[in-house]
């Protein structure tokens, strides 16, 4: 069994997460480039400039990307030969949060649902944090996280379909979803697709599928074919970056598909603003 | 699309040249405000009491900034989703506010009191928050402290930039750009 000490996982959370406020994924950098170069709008082109001149500066001046710092989302992948030293996992993360929220001057935005009061005071800064675990086999531990923005999620839906909806009702639905939400979850987005799987299963697989590389393809080829339709589709909705009309909507689609009862086909829409907080680390 | 340069307060004669998509370079004074504090605004309004500030001519901001780094007036601040102020919005409009700045669309209500109160929606690049707040030169919380990042604050502009989404005639810019790149299958 191997040891980690709790303090370890803790600067590695706080680390990542100042990380993640100022210095824009080079994959979701170099997708913002080429759509600029692709876009046909010179309102939405000046519009994708601007969003790279941003991420510079952030970089350069280790500013927040946004002011919407979000809400710290986390898978984590728990080796089964791993044992944390001096306090929980779980603990390790939240207390690794509160640190990297509070030295990145990031903007603590988790408040009650009905008093709207900033829990900063009772539980802590930016806390809970959203955590997801799986145990898997090994002595490390992965930690995938994101700075998930209010604006983009405000427009994520899900709903549980009859199978024969198909893959014709699931592109509809997507396009709905996308074509509802117009400018306000910040496009050039991606959009995370989950299927199947029971009503949480498709939720928690749309947020996960947010995670993959804007650089790879499917490894499912129906569902690589799927994506490309869903994004031509959404493209073909002219929203535009920021919504002010344009051919470039949407960078990509990334789904993750899960066996399902016979009854049901669950799906679920999670959107990603432009600015696509998200890394990981292995301990 | 016209390119203009504008200065705070606006007046009618300014917010009337502005149409759909021309872009603005904003200069002096403007006020930030989110849900929360819009509501308690509105409410003073609506029982007749004095507002933190003067109404007259002002932009307000939706904006909720990243705390300052020591020795920078503010932190980040790119706008938040302007439809949350929609139920807002034309009651400041109609006491004299001649402009916001969001991102996203507004309702039916909202560009209906532009018309009638020669008010502007200005959009600025949501998620553009470390360019955006580069452009803030000072910023002041002026009311509701303990709202955190939602306080009212007072803040000087220098060149921030924003495009008219929805201008006095009625024009709304996404509609516009939709319609223009859409692909009908």
């Amino acid at each position: 069994m191997r040891e980690i000490e709790f303090d370890v996982v803790v600067k590695a959370v706080r680390d990542m997460i100042m990380h993640c406020g100022t210095d824009l994924p080079q994959d979701t950098y170099d997708a913002l480039e080429a759509a600029m170069e692709a876009e046909k709008s010179p309102v939405s082109k000046e519009v994708i400039r601007q969003i790279l001149e941003n991420a510079n500066i952030a970089k350069d001046e280790k500013r927040p990307l946004c002011q919407d710092t979000g809400l710290a989302v986390f898978f984590v992948n728990v080796g089964d030969e791993v044992k944390i030293k001096g306090g929980l996992l779980r603990d390790a993360i939240n207390k690794g949060t509160e640190e990297g929220y509070t030295d990145g001057y990031l903007r603590a935005s988790t408040c009650e649902p009905f008093s709207r009061a900033n829990l900063k005071d009772t539980v802590g800064y930016n806390l809970p944090a959203i955590i997801h675990f799986d145990i898997v086999a090994g002595d490390k531990i992965d930690i995938e996280y994101a700075a998930k923005g209010g604006g983009s999620e405000n427009v994520s839906r899900a709903r549980v379909f009859p199978p024969a909806a198909g893959k014709d009702g699931i592109v509809e639905y997507v396009k709905e979803v996308i074509s509802d939400a117009g400018g306000n979850p910040c496009p050039p987005i991606t959009v995370g697709v989950g299927i199947g799987g029971t009503f949480e299963k498709a939720c928690i697989s749309s947020k996960h599928a947010l995670f993959r590389d804007l650089e790879t393809t499917n490894e499912d080829p129906e569902m690589a074919e799927l994506e490309a339709r869903m994004l031509t589709e959404i493209n073909n909705l002219g929203i535009g970056a920021m919504g002010m009309g344009g051919t470039k909507t949407a960078l990509a689609v990334h789904i993750e598909s899960n066996p399902c009862h016979i009854a049901s086909l669950p799906v679920s829409v999670n959107v990603q603003c432009h600015s696509s907080r998200h890394t990981h680390i292995t301990i | 699309m016209a390119n203009y340069t504008l200065t705070t307060p606006l007046t009618s004669e300014d917010t009337k040249k502005l149409v759909a998509g021309d872009t603005v370079l904003l200069n002096g004074t403007i006020f930030t405000a989110r849900d929360a504090a819009h509501k308690r605004l509105v409410d003073l309004i609506e029982a007749g009491e004095e507002l933190p500030f003067d109404l007259e001519g002002s932009i307000i901001y939706f904006v909720g900034p990243t705390p300052p780094k020591p020795g920078d007036p503010i932190g980040s601040a790119g706008p938040t989703t302007s439809y949350r102020m929609d139920s807002y919005s034309p009651t400041m409009l109609k006491n004299g506010s001649k402009g916001m700045i969001g991102k996203g669309k507004r309702n039916q209500a909202v560009k209906d009191a532009c018309m009638d109160y020669d008010g502007i929606y200005f959009g600025a690049t949501g998620g553009a928050g470390a360019l955006l707040g580069k452009q803030i030169t000072s910023a002041e919380v002026i009311a509701y402290p303990e709202l955190g990042p939602e306080a009212v604050r007072k803040i000087t502009v220098k060149d921030f930039p924003v495009t008219v989404v929805n201008d006095t005639k009625g024009n709304d810019i996404y509609q516009i750009g939709r319609a223009q790149y859409e692909v009908k299958s």
